[in-house]
């Protein structure tokens, strides 16, 4: 038998590459027939989004008023898994009139809690910034919590184009 | 092993509010991703963060899994005394990591 002289083709790591391309999707086939759980029925079994029961638990019988709070996240985010989110909270942060906390909260992620950020008079102001996960298009509400009792809040929308959370590997 | 990176100002004066910004290297395994044979991986996530300036706690923090890897937090304290301010992360599997750092206020 000839022995077949090596084609470029065939030592071109592009045609390599784009074989084990085919391997891994038909590998990747294999294993998604092989397993019925899928992403969504993975969601199904997750208990579902409770924010208003959570932020109900948290503020009790006190009214949520609007206002005094700046909630800064973009309107329009690519990517779920690292959405910048600052809270400030118009306060004049002295001993007698302070934000004793501020919790962030989205509707539609597994999980509504985000952020519960305990502050006092020793920090001057009362802003956070940081980045968070977002699973899907949804409404971030910030919460805080004042001295005097009272609970001032603001949310926007978020449209993701990217979700996170619940990808797989 | 975790390595967190801290910007706090050098020095200040006595009452200005000082701008602290906090970043760690984590993970922040959600607990609802899955692996490619649907076993689901299990929470590893940082779930609180304190920070005090000599001993006196300014502003304490609870994480959820909906912080993004590797987390970040900027915040504010009032410059009052020279010395030291301190910051701890705990979380899941024993997770706890200080770092410090030293402010001279004129």
């Amino acid at each position: 038998m000839r022995r077949r002289k090596p084609r470029s083709s065939v030592l071109d790591p592009r045609s390599c590459n784009k074989r084990r391309r085919f391997l891994a999707t038909a590998g990747g086939l294999a294993v998604a027939a092989a397993l019925p759980s899928t992403a969504t029925a993975q969601m199904n079994r997750m208990p579902p989004n409770n924010m208003p029961e959570v932020i109900r638990r948290l503020v009790g019988t006190a009214k949520v008023n609007t206002g005094r709070v700046k909630l800064g996240v973009p309107p329009l985010v690519e990517n779920g898994h690292l959405v910048p989110l600052t809270v400030t909270v118009e306060s004049p942060m002295t001993e007698a009139d302070h934000v004793k906390a501020i919790h962030v909260f989205t509707d539609k992620n597994p999980l509504p809690e985000v952020i519960s950020f305990y502050v006092g008079p020793r920090a001057g102001r009362a802003s956070l910034s940081t980045r968070v996960r977002l699973a899907d298009t949804e409404t971030v509400v910030a919460i805080a919590q004042m001295s005097d009792g009272s609970f001032w809040s603001e949310r926007q929308n978020v449209v993701v184009t990217t979700a996170a959370c619940l990808e797989e590997l | 092993m975790a390595v967190a990176r801290i910007d706090v100002p050098k020095t200040a004066r006595r009452g200005d509010v000082i701008d602290i910004r906090t970043l760690i290297s984590h993970t922040m395994e959600t607990g609802y991703r899955r692996d490619y044979l649907g076993k689901t991986l299990p929470r590893d996530i940082i779930t609180g963060f304190t920070c005090t300036y000599n001993g006196a706690e300014v502003c304490r923090a609870v994480f959820h899994p909906a912080i993004s890897a590797n987390p970040y937090l900027a915040f504010s304290v009032v410059a009052a005394d020279s010395g030291t301010l301190q910051f701890t992360w705990t979380g899941d599997n024993g997770f706890t990591f200080t770092e410090s750092a030293t402010i001279t206020v004129a």
